[in-house]
């Protein structure tokens, strides 16, 4: 109730001001049904607050005059000046008891017995309404309140908090949005022209304008960001009633209320949410009877959480129910038609479980009142997809469901990437494009030996990706526009790796442009049949291009939506050999030999201006993506002569999150796959030591220390004070030495260990630590046993545990989670480390 | 390009119309006179730069910018099932909006603004052919030729019939 006070307040000062006037205004005449109706529907609307929110002296003091009102309005008493004194001597009393109610957030004590009773004779037509004012108005005027023995009423602190915040309509901020949505089209124009144009007087101008209307574009869309919270308040309410109808005890968790998110997104949340806490609360929870069985505690828990991860929302809805019964879904799915018996037989646990987002099912064998009333998962799914979100769900058979919902944080204007097919442009959102291949075709020389070509298994291209095989799809064909003119497929197409659900699809176009941030509208009503589309947009030069929607896509391309990567191309074929890592091999003026980076760690690559490069804070920065981005060079002989305006200076560009680092380099010699053993250890700070690669000796740079030394906040996961000691498990010499410096860096305490068995020495050793990292494949030991052993008992027994791997699928994570891993982290993709064990260390796991 | 049309003097006078007197934007499409009232059109083009999209129904030939706002083209000659523009001839579009999405509509040539007294305004005569009568709200006469009346909603509802 006390979030719902201030709402409260701020809506019935504002009726009280409109109810002033209208009074007024009826006085003046007395037939006007519509101020009428006005007047007793705002009287009416206070009090139903007021008894909703267990305020009963406004609540009678309403009542009285709304009986009043009401007798007015259906022409049984004339409004006569004194009747309409005797109501606003009421609505008197109503704000100054919320005035008191504002500055002390209860209601004062006080006896409006007089009043009420005054009220009431006229509403019963009882007496003369001219001598009754006269006498019940005397005791009621304000001072006479006032000096009643009530708390001095001091109106203003009520004023001044409502004074703070203004109620706008909607239809007002999706105007601004709108027009700002055109002013970043303008703004795009401008910029492409300029860009055209060279240096002229109008970049400053322009530079400043550009910045006003991103800053512009943030303020409109934060008026238009709501609290999640918003969409759950009436969750406890929902879940109480169930556990009643039910006989369930069950404790609802929130967490995140206040994580924001643009208030379209949030109606469209609104049903699916509440759809599956239900499922929660009626499928997923055990009655107490059958908990206590099980060995669990008899309340269930249902635990929503929602947090902010890039320019996402995620939205995670946890039960630790009875999780889902996978033989029973492989029946259901075969009586329902929807696989076959060879089908089923081949398919994993995940996919099984992925029946449940089909129309049709429904794994509630009774239709309850509460749920299996036909709108299923599969109504939750596409209303999520539709607003460009996806959904994925982990449940482990006795010990719960948690769905994970990941959303856009807004709908109106994305930054996407601008491919071209066929001579026609058309835009990704960034959101989903993981990086950029440039492939040639099948015998195109140089990348066959780099392992980048398109490949086939069976009609179906695939590429090879460091390890894994990326089934492709190939935007031309796919959109039937093989017959276009625009010139035959590009000799060195480019493959845009996009996450689809929670796999990997490679979109094949002939050409990438530049990103841009695009304001999407939506496509005509006579074009929402093409699912592969989620909307339209105005490109800076004026062009109407299609946005591509790559769920949509991959859907088209009858690619499963799931575990694409894992599930179809993984499974059946052997990955590439154990423990390959893709190199990035590069030279810089001031390193005599080639120098070596991995290249999960490199976000992008990039060419820019030397003329572009501006002294900054006693180092380098350019201006990029519309921040200023750090430059770090390893050497003075790095950087280039700034002065020089037809340079080209290479650049490799680490992010995380919103922030980015640029690492001056001289060039880019190659990209190479092998097994990497770092042979030499390394005294110089900055390089991790000396390894062979493609037959070459190159010195591997450790990135934690560029970055540090760019931005002393890289690594600072906010201000935690407290150091937290973090256990590494690692046999690779290599990867242990990259992942000290890189935990240490981010403020974690390390403590490495080169076996499971030299862990478990630690444990006995009684070492403290909050967190393990630990490598699955191992000799000796492997991760999966220690992280059984682990939990069997000892101090770590409750640790988050975190799998690191080389290998990526489905099943071989489902693997990690049964031995008791909390996560399960591919190898060197540091962010996801990073991502993963701030999010252990913050809250206990679920399930 | 935005188009300015001649008001023709065929009928009453345009502004002076006293009641029935109607204004309709005359235009052709394969030798047919046709009209739609001038009040459902918000622009006239010609020349405009029309971006294809792929898998759309073949009436759709495109999207255009207007201002800054995307506006869907339909031809109507391929929603007429009418034979092919001849090669030479560019189209112009009547730009219209229906349930605030705007939708142009691709014809041959665009050609004046006539009023149009509302009693002289015919149903379909039996021999229309039924893809024009499908379409149309009735005909009257202009001058020497018959112009048929476009239901600019039945037109741009092309899920239903697509669809089958």
């Amino acid at each position: 109730m006390d979030d719902l006070l201030p709402e409260f307040l701020a809506e019935t000062n504002e009726s009280l001001a409109d109810l002033d006037l209208a009074l007024v205004k009826l006085e003046r005449a007395p037939d006007d049904q519509a101020t009428l109706s006005l007047i007793f529907r705002l009287v009416h609307t206070i009090k139903g607050t007021c008894g909703f929110l267990g305020l009963p002296r406004l609540e009678h003091v309403a009542h009285a005059a709304e009986n009043v009102l009401g007798r007015v309005r259906d022409g049984e008493l004339a409004a006569t000046p004194d009747v309409i004194s005797l109501v606003l001597a009421a609505l008197d009393r109503i704000k100054a008891i919320v005035a008191a109610l504002g500055a002390t957030g209860a209601e004062p004590a006080g006896d409006d017995g007089p009043l009420i009773a005054a009220l009431d004779r006229v509403a019963k037509g009882e007496a003369a309404p001219d001598s009754e004012a006269q006498a019940a108005s005397a005791p009621v005027t304000p001072p006479a309140v006032d000096q009643a023995g009530q708390p001095a009423i001091e109106p203003p602190p009520a004023e001044v908090a409502a004074s703070q915040t203004i109620r706008v309509t909607v239809d007002v901020l999706e105007e601004l949005m709108t027009l700002v949505g055109e002013l970043v089209l303008t703004r795009n124009q401008l910029l492409q022209l300029s860009r055209v144009q060279g240096n002229t007087a109008f970049s400053a101008p322009l530079q400043r304008l550009s910045h006003i209307t991103s800053e512009l574009q943030e303020g409109v869309m934060k008026t238009r960001m709501q609290p999640i919270g918003s969409a759950w308040n009436k969750l406890p309410r929902l879940v109480r009633d169930l556990a009643q109808d039910t006989g369930k005890k069950i404790v609802l968790e929130m967490r995140g209320q206040d994580t924001e998110l643009d208030r379209q997104v949030l109606e469209l949340m609104r049903d699916p949410l509440t759809h599956m806490v239900r499922n929660s609360a009626d499928h997923g929870l055990e009655p107490p009877a059958e908990r206590a069985l099980a060995g669990k505690p008899e309340a269930g828990r249902i635990l929503l959480n929602a947090y902010h991860q890039g320019g996402h929302i995620i939205v995670e809805i946890g039960d630790d129910g009875r999780g889902l019964d996978v033989a029973r879904i492989r029946a259901k799915a075969l009586s329902r038609g929807l696989a076959s018996e060879a089908e089923l037989a081949s398919m994993s646990d995940q996919q099984v479980r992925a029946f449940i987002f089909r129309a049709g099912f429904s794994t509630a064998d009774t239709v309850t009142s509460i749920s299996g009333r036909g709108v299923g998962m599969d109504v939750v799914r596409s209303n999520i997809e539709r607003i460009g979100g996806t959904i994925e769900l982990a449940s482990t058979f006795g010990q719960g469901s948690c769905f994970t919902i990941k959303i856009p944080l807004t709908l109106a204007i994305v930054s996407a990437l601008i491919v071209q097919v066929a001579g026609q442009r058309f835009a990704i959102p960034q959101i989903s494009v993981m990086e950029l291949v440039r492939v040639g075709r099948a015998g195109a020389g140089q990348h066959e030996a780099a392992g980048l070509g398109i490949e086939h298994v069976g009609p179906t291209p695939v590429l090879r990706l460091r390890e894994h095989l990326l089934p492709l799809v190939s935007l031309r064909s796919l959109l039937r526009m093989d017959a276009e003119e625009g010139g035959t497929t590009a000799e060195e197409p480019t493959v845009v790796v996009t996450t689809v659900g929670s796999s990997l699809l490679g979109i094949v176009v002939d050409e990438v442009f530049d990103t841009e941030e695009i304001v999407v509208k939506p496509v005509a009503p006579i074009l929402r049949h093409i699912t592969m589309f989620s909307g339209n947009t105005i490109l800076g030069d004026g062009s109407v291009i299609m946005i591509l929607d790559p769920t949509g896509v991959a859907r088209s391309a009858g690619v499963s939506t799931r575990s694409v990567a894992s599930d179809t191309a993984a499974d059946t074929l052997p990955p590439m050999s154990e423990g390959s890592t893709a190199m990035l091999l590069f030279r810089a003026a001031s390193s005599p030999s080639v120098l070596a980076v991995p290249l999960n760690l490199v976000s992008r690559l990039e060419t820019i201006a030397a003329a572009r490069i501006e002294p900054a804070g006693g180092g380098y920065a350019i201006q990029y993506r519309g921040q200023l981005m750090p430059l770090i060079a390893m050497g003075p002989e790095d950087l280039p002569d700034l002065g020089a305006r037809d340079t080209e200076q290479p650049l490799l560009v680490f992010a995380d999150g919103s922030r980015s680092m640029g690492m001056l380099v001289g060039s880019i010699t190659d990209v190479v796959h092998g097994r990497l053993v770092v042979e030499l250890g390394s005294a110089r700070p900055g390089f991790l030591g000396t390894a062979v690669i493609a037959g070459k000796a190159a010195d591997v740079i450790d990135t934690g220390y560029w970055l540090t030394t760019a931005r002393r906040d890289w690594f600072a996961g906010g201000e935690n004070a407290v150091r937290r000691r973090v256990l590494v498990v690692e046999d690779s010499d290599f990867f242990r030495q990259m992942l000290v410096p890189t935990l240490s860096a981010s403020g974690y305490d390390v403590v490495a260990a080169s076996s499971a068995d030299e862990a478990l020495q630690l444990r006995d050793r009684d070492l403290e630590i909050d967190a393990i990292v630990s490598d699955i494949e191992m000799p000796g030991m492997d991760g999966l046993a220690f992280a059984r052993l682990v939990r069997q008992g000892g101090a770590w027994s409750s640790l988050p545990m975190i799998a690191l791997t080389s290998r990526n699928n489905a099943r071989d994570a489902e693997q990690g989670r049964a031995a008791g891993f909390t996560d399960y982290v591919q190898k060197s993709q540091r962010d996801a480390l990073m991502n993963s064990l701030r999010h252990c260390l913050a809250g206990p796991a679920l399930v | 390009m935005k188009v300015d049309l001649p008001v023709g003097d065929t009928g009453a006078t345009i502004g002076h119309s006293e009641g029935p007197a109607r204004a309709y934007v005359t235009m052709m499409l394969d030798n047919q006179l046709c009209g739609v009232p001038v009040l459902a059109v918000r622009d006239v083009l010609a020349g405009q730069t029309i971006a294809r999209i792929p898998l759309a129904p073949p009436e759709v030939a495109g999207n255009l910018n207007l201002r800054g706002r995307i506006v869907t083209a339909v031809d109507l000659r391929a929603r007429l099932r009418l034979p092919p523009r001849p090669g030479e001839t560019t189209p112009m579009s009547v730009v219209t909006e229906l349930g605030s999405e705007l939708y142009a509509l691709q014809v041959d040539q665009v050609s004046e603004v006539v009023a149009v007294d509302a009693d002289s305004i015919q149903e379909n005569p039996q021999t229309l052919p039924a893809i024009w009568a499908d379409h149309s709200t009735g005909v009257t006469r202009v001058g020497e030729q018959l112009m048929v009346m476009l239901d600019v909603e039945r037109l741009l509802s092309l899920d239903a019939e697509t669809s089958v």
